[in-house]
């Protein structure tokens, strides 16, 4: 698969601090990472050192192949802000207009109502950004960020105005937008989600990379759990290869199992764990 | 409609929906109303003692030069709103970041924000100042000598306020920022008045500060050179040290030039 993102020994320091330190990172055609990390780890840092609005202190980041601010690179991704507003005058319609003159996007009206509907937006469409609730805003912000069909989209906290109906529609989002081969770097605090979406995870700490690696494969097996006429019984330390032989012997001692369920720690355990919380 | 384009009519759009906009045309109402009746007054009392050409054009001008400071007042108040937080301002907003990684560029961003409040500042002082002259020529039958020459001055020392402005905007917050050029505004009509005291004290020392203020802070001068295109017998020269004439004319374009480097190297290094 081509690279769509490349960041090489990336750091970027403000001052005396370092914001990010030799941080290695690749996003893969259609592939959707997530970015962890407790506040202040170098996550919106490095987000906007890939779209250009830092400028790294050191190393070097790419979008499909271009330099990251460069007109190409630009062309090229999708980028909604953790912190960002539309002028309050513009409709939904309009400010989706902007965004395609900027960047010469010819979807013309039938992309503006498709990306309208895609974040549920169809009949907000002549609703100015005032009146827009915040969920709303970030619906918008979400569509802005489609706009011309980008390879890459960086999305800084997309759900975190959203209520749980909103968070799901962007997870089915995500999705869709992955089956059309688009890459996205997520960074969310919302573990549940990007655990239940993402293709692999990059934890950072401290402007590094502590943990990366596909959620599944982060996670540790905790134990076995069996459901007995006696009670439950926890085999700590087991894994699923142990389980027949813990259910054979437990038969064999007379037991009767009703329920059998392997444990392994969740994603919030891992990142608890490296953030030393 | 190219990116650049875009952004023009994006801002324009913005700066009428501004309320200082709102304000600034309230206030040109206000006065242009008084205006109309000073000058009614003032010519009627003119045609009642029987004045000639001469003192029509004396009353004309004392008039209109009035006006015009007015006109470079409200006109530079506008420039400054529209541009007072056109990088660091949005940015700090949250508003810059969504256009500044489409793939138009920062310089053409810069550059057409800069078009954007040139043409909305400089077409009002336009505007303005050609009312204000065809109102004096109604009332007093009266018509300054070089009509272009002024208005053109005047468009100028406003575009340099404009781009001041702009410069200022990609390292101050907008509040600052328009603290900072309202200050260098005051700055270039203390200038002038330093340089009187100059020539009343003979001093040499107090002149090449005036000099050196009418060269770094040129909208005055241009001003000025406004007031002087009204009639032949208006000498403005002497009122500030520093450019005049066509020394004038070639150091505004290359102050507008550095101003615009300036911003241009300012924004393309910033963080956001």
């Amino acid at each position: 698969m081509s690279e769509v993102l490349e960041c090489h020994g990336l750091s970027k320091r403000y001052g005396a601090k370092l914001a990010l330190e030799s941080v290695d990172l690749t996003l893969a055609r259609g592939e959707l990472v997530g970015l962890l990390g407790p506040n202040g780890a170098g996550k919106t840092t490095l987000m906007k050192s890939a779209c250009g609005l830092l400028r790294p202190s050191a190393g070097s980041v790419s979008v499909c192949g271009a330099p990251a601010g460069s007109g190409e690179a630009l062309s090229r991704l999708g980028y909604l802000a953790e912190l960002f507003r539309f002028p309050g005058w513009l409709t939904a319609e309009e400010v989706i207009e902007l965004h395609q003159g900027l960047s010469r996007s010819r979807g013309g009206a039938a992309e503006r109502a498709a990306l309208l509907d895609l974040v549920g937006l169809g009949e907000a469409r002549g609703v100015k950004v005032d009146a827009m609730s915040k969920g709303m805003q970030q619906r918008l912000g979400i569509a802005q960020a489609l706009v011309g069909t980008p390879h890459l989209l960086l999305l800084d906290e997309p759900a975190s105005a959203l209520d749980p109906a909103g968070r799901r529609a962007v997870r089915e989002l995500l999705l869709s937008l992955r089956q059309r081969g688009i890459s996205v770097l997520l960074n969310s605090h919302l573990l549940s989600d990007v655990e239940l979406v993402c293709d692999r995870v990059v934890l950072l700490v401290g402007g590094r990379v502590v943990r990366s690696g596909r959620p599944a494969d982060l996670v540790r097996p905790r134990g076995v759990e069996v459901e007995t006429a006696s009670g439950v019984h926890t085999y700590e330390g087991s894994t699923r290869e142990d389980a027949p032989r813990i259910v054979s012997e437990l038969v064999a001692g007379g037991e009767q199992v009703y329920g059998v369920r392997v444990l392994a720690s969740t994603l919030e355990d891992v990142y608890l764990e490296s953030v030393g919380a | 409609m190219s990116p650049w384009a875009t952004v023009v009519r994006y801002a324009v759009q913005e700066s009428l929906r501004r309320r200082v906009f709102l304000v600034v045309l309230v206030l040109t109402g206000l006065f242009l109303a008084a205006y109309t009746a000073g000058a009614l007054a003032i010519f009627g009392g003119l045609d009642d003692f029987g004045g000639d050409g001469d003192e029509r054009a004396a009353v004309g001008t004392g008039l209109l030069g009035f006006a015009m400071f007015v006109v470079l007042f409200l006109g530079t108040t506008l420039a400054i709103f529209l541009t007072i937080g056109t990088v660091r301002g949005d940015a700090e907003r949250g508003l810059l970041a969504p256009l500044v990684v489409r793939p138009l560029g920062r310089t053409q961003l810069l550059g057409a924000r800069m078009a954007a409040a040139a043409a909305m500042s400089g077409g009002y002082v336009v505007a303005f100042f050609a009312v204000l002259v065809l109102l004096t020529g109604a009332v007093g039958q009266w018509f300054p000598d070089a009509v272009l020459g002024a208005g053109a001055g005047l468009v100028g020392a406003v575009l340099v306020v404009c781009a001041l402005s702009l410069l200022g905007s990609t390292f101050l917050t907008a509040t600052a920022n328009g603290i900072a050029v309202f200050m260098l505004f005051g700055a270039g009509l203390a200038a002038a008045l330093l340089h009187q005291l100059a020539l009343g004290l003979d001093s040499g020392a107090l002149k090449g500060i005036s000099e050196l203020a009418g060269w770094l802070l040129p909208f005055m001068a241009l001003y000025l050179a406004s007031l002087g295109s009204l009639g032949p017998d208006i000498n403005t020269a002497d009122i500030l040290g520093g450019p005049s004439g066509v020394a004038l004319f070639l150091w505004t374009l290359v102050y507008l030039a550095l101003l615009a480097a300036g911003a241009r190297t300012a924004f393309l290094r910033r963080d956001l």
